[in-house]
């Protein structure tokens, strides 16, 4: 008999089953590839990895491209290292996906337990949204940030990410309450609960799965984003904006061992979230898309 | 406790009106059923009573208190969901005191209802236990008993035995009738089931296309039905309801036999009138309704025939066991007094 969790796979023979995990296997080393030519030059002096040894492992072992990636290598003009711009990252990162997220779970709640006249057209219009190139809105966004004064600042890469989100993190929670039953809301009314005690104490506790996914996809695209950072950035870039200006720098010798500490240090945070999270993400996406 | 009227009562939904026009009284401490097949607007006027659903026109009162702009939890009532609606995160004890945390009362005071409630209900041992570690009656006590923690004026149900299997559904529409002895609260219980209606209610109401057919104490209703359709939706099996026509003598001809009805005597013969007598009241005799048997179902306790007459099926319920076989002619006599006759056009009662 075949174990709880794989009784609706269908029964293969060894051989076949072998021959699966051996092409597995083969795919999860490629993908793996690049990650270890990171970690393993990372952690080698600048002289090895010219020297045409890229493949192999560090004959002296240092983290000295790692301290000078984090807080002394070269960011454009300033030797400052990635630091202050991955507290910039961080500082945009928390408050956007918390935001974004907060008022995506009441925009789902709105959209289907308090249905209105007209929601289902502000629906499609908030889902028409997510399919927006970045690109097209760059100078309405310049203008905006400008009028409210909030240009090159944190707080204006705060307010450019929720904006962005607002349309995926609806989407996900509006599924999600899709199929939610509309008689506990009616009984959480009848017992004297208000709008928001509603969403506080019956909807948001039973919102994991989908808070783990909205959590996990604005995490990865904000903390990845490039575009915004470099536009309206200013003098508060994010970490992707800095990286590309540690690779990119077009004097002095290149220090790839620094650049691909730089890279991982870069890549660290979303890696992060997933191995946290990551186990209710399918679950999660599974969760929201069956009824809807 | 108290009493509620309904006056008057509308709902549409844009252009399209699903209860016309609802008048009800309910005493104070009435068990009262509302009933009828499904998108008569009984569901409806649930809602509407409990605030869920807003109210296109009419009044209505409770305890005298005018309510069709209080919002639900101002209504002083307390509502039971088919599907119980019971909070999935929370225990059953939490489940119980919400409403009263709701309102704001003090730690020891919910513990003091819940554990009453609980004792009433037999739920002390599930207290600490989570909605999904509960069957399906358990379940359906929890959501009665975050009903009844809230001491309110008047309790609704809204099908609350519908999930439940037929044998748990017996025992539970016991207990809910217990239950109100008990605690004496006007009820409002919506049912598509006539037999819960029938063993439940102080006071059915029979509904229809967001009308009223008719509003009485069971038995009431099932000797004395209003009109034909209240005679062919109250009574399981159905009333056998046969085109017949007045024959004069205060007879009706159903099928070419002659019966004795007197309510008639007043119309002019050959008056197309509906013949209506219930399976139970037929009995086999020599003269009478002759057909053809074309089912025999044994019940145990009874026995019920299908029979075929002239294109119509006819069905009779006997006491006793009979050696009757399908294909079998049998005559069957109505109980004096015990037939209903109702205006063919109108479908209204005669008599």
């Amino acid at each position: 008999m075949a174990v709880a969790s794989q009784d609706n796979a269908v029964q293969t023979g060894r051989a076949a089953r072998v021959f699966v995990y051996l092409v597995l296997l083969l795919f999860a080393l490629f993908y793996l590839l690049p990650l270890y030519v990171m970690g393993v030059n990372s952690v080698k002096p600048l002289e090895e990895i010219t020297g045409g040894r890229m493949m192999s492992l560090p004959e002296t072992f240092t983290l000295a491209p790692w301290a000078s990636a984090w807080s002394t290598a070269q960011i454009g003009v300033e030797p400052t290292g990635l630091r202050p711009y991955f507290i910039n990252s961080l500082l945009m990162v928390v408050p956007a996906v918390a935001i974004s997220t907060v008022i995506g779970a009441l925009n789902g709640y709105v959209l289907t337990k308090w249905r209105f006249r007209g929601d289902t057209i502000i629906f499609a219009l908030m889902l028409f949204g997510c399919f927006i190139p970045f690109q097209i809105v760059l100078i309405p966004m310049a203008l905006v940030l400008g009028k409210l004064g909030l240009a090159g600042s944190v707080p204006g890469l705060v307010l450019v990410h929720v904006v962005y989100g607002i349309g995926f993190t609806t989407l996900y929670y509006r599924n999600y309450y899709a199929a939610f039953p509309t008689e506990l809301v009616r009984a959480a009314m009848i017992d004297g609960a208000g709008f928001f005690q509603i969403f506080w104490r019956i909807m948001l506790p039973v919102s994991g799965p989908i808070t783990v996914v909205s959590v996990i996809w604005q995490f990865t695209n904000i903390w990845n984003d490039f575009l915004f950072g470099a536009s309206f950035g200013g003098t508060s870039q994010p970490m992707t904006v800095a990286l590309n200006n540690l690779v990119q720098s077009s004097t002095g010798v290149k220090e790839y061992n620094v650049h691909f500490a730089g890279a991982i240090l870069a890549a660290l945070p979303t890696l992060i979230v997933y191995v946290v999270a990551g186990r209710y993400f399918v679950r999660g996406l599974m969760a929201g898309s069956v009824k809807g | 406790m108290a009493e509620v009227e309904i006056r008057a009562l509308r709902k549409s939904y844009g252009s399209v009106a699903v209860v016309h026009g609802v008048d009800v009284d309910i005493a104070d401490g009435q068990f009262v059923v509302l009933v009828g097949p499904s998108g008569c607007g009984k569901s409806t006027l649930l809602r509407m009573i409990a605030g869920l659903e807003g109210i296109t026109g009419g009044t209505i009162r409770i305890g005298g208190r005018v309510v069709n702009n209080l919002p639900p939890a101002e209504r002083d009532i307390a509502m039971v969901f088919q599907n119980y609606a019971l909070y999935p995160h929370k225990t059953v004890a939490a489940n119980m005191g919400f409403p009263l945390r709701m309102k704001g009362m003090a730690k020891p005071e919910i513990e003091a209802r819940v554990a009453k409630a609980a004792a009433i209900l037999g739920l002390e041992p599930y207290l600490a236990r989570y909605p999904r570690e509960l069957s399906g009656g358990q379940r359906q006590r929890v959501a009665m008993g975050r009903a009844i923690v809230r001491d309110p004026q008047v309790f609704l149900f809204d099908e609350p035995l519908s999930n439940l299997d037929a044998k748990l559904r017996v025992q539970m529409r016991s207990e809910i009738r217990e239950l109100h002895q008990r605690l004496g609260t006007t009820t409002v219980y919506v049912t598509h089931d006539q037999i819960e209606a029938m063993t439940m209610a102080d006071r059915i109401v029979v509904m229809r296309d967001g009308h009223i057919a008719q509003v009485g104490a069971p038995l009431e209703v099932y000797d004395r039905p209003a009109n034909v359709f209240v005679a062919g939706f109250i009574g399981s099996p159905a009333m056998n309801l046969l085109p017949a026509t007045v024959a004069g003598g205060g007879e009706v001809e159903v099928g070419g036999t002659r019966l004795a009805a007197p309510e008639v005597a007043g119309l002019a013969p050959g008056t197309a009138v509906t013949y209506g007598v219930r399976p139970e009241h037929l009995d086999l005799a020599d003269t009478g309704l002759a057909a053809r048997v074309a089912v025999v179902e044994p019940t145990g306790s009874e026995t019920h025939l299908v029979l075929h007459m002239e294109g119509r099926d006819l069905v009779a319920v006997l006491r006793d066991r009979l050696a009757i076989r399908p294909g079998d002619t049998v005559r069957l006599a109505p109980r004096a007094g015990l037939h209903h006759v109702f205006d063919a056009t109108s479908g209204v009662r005669i008599g």
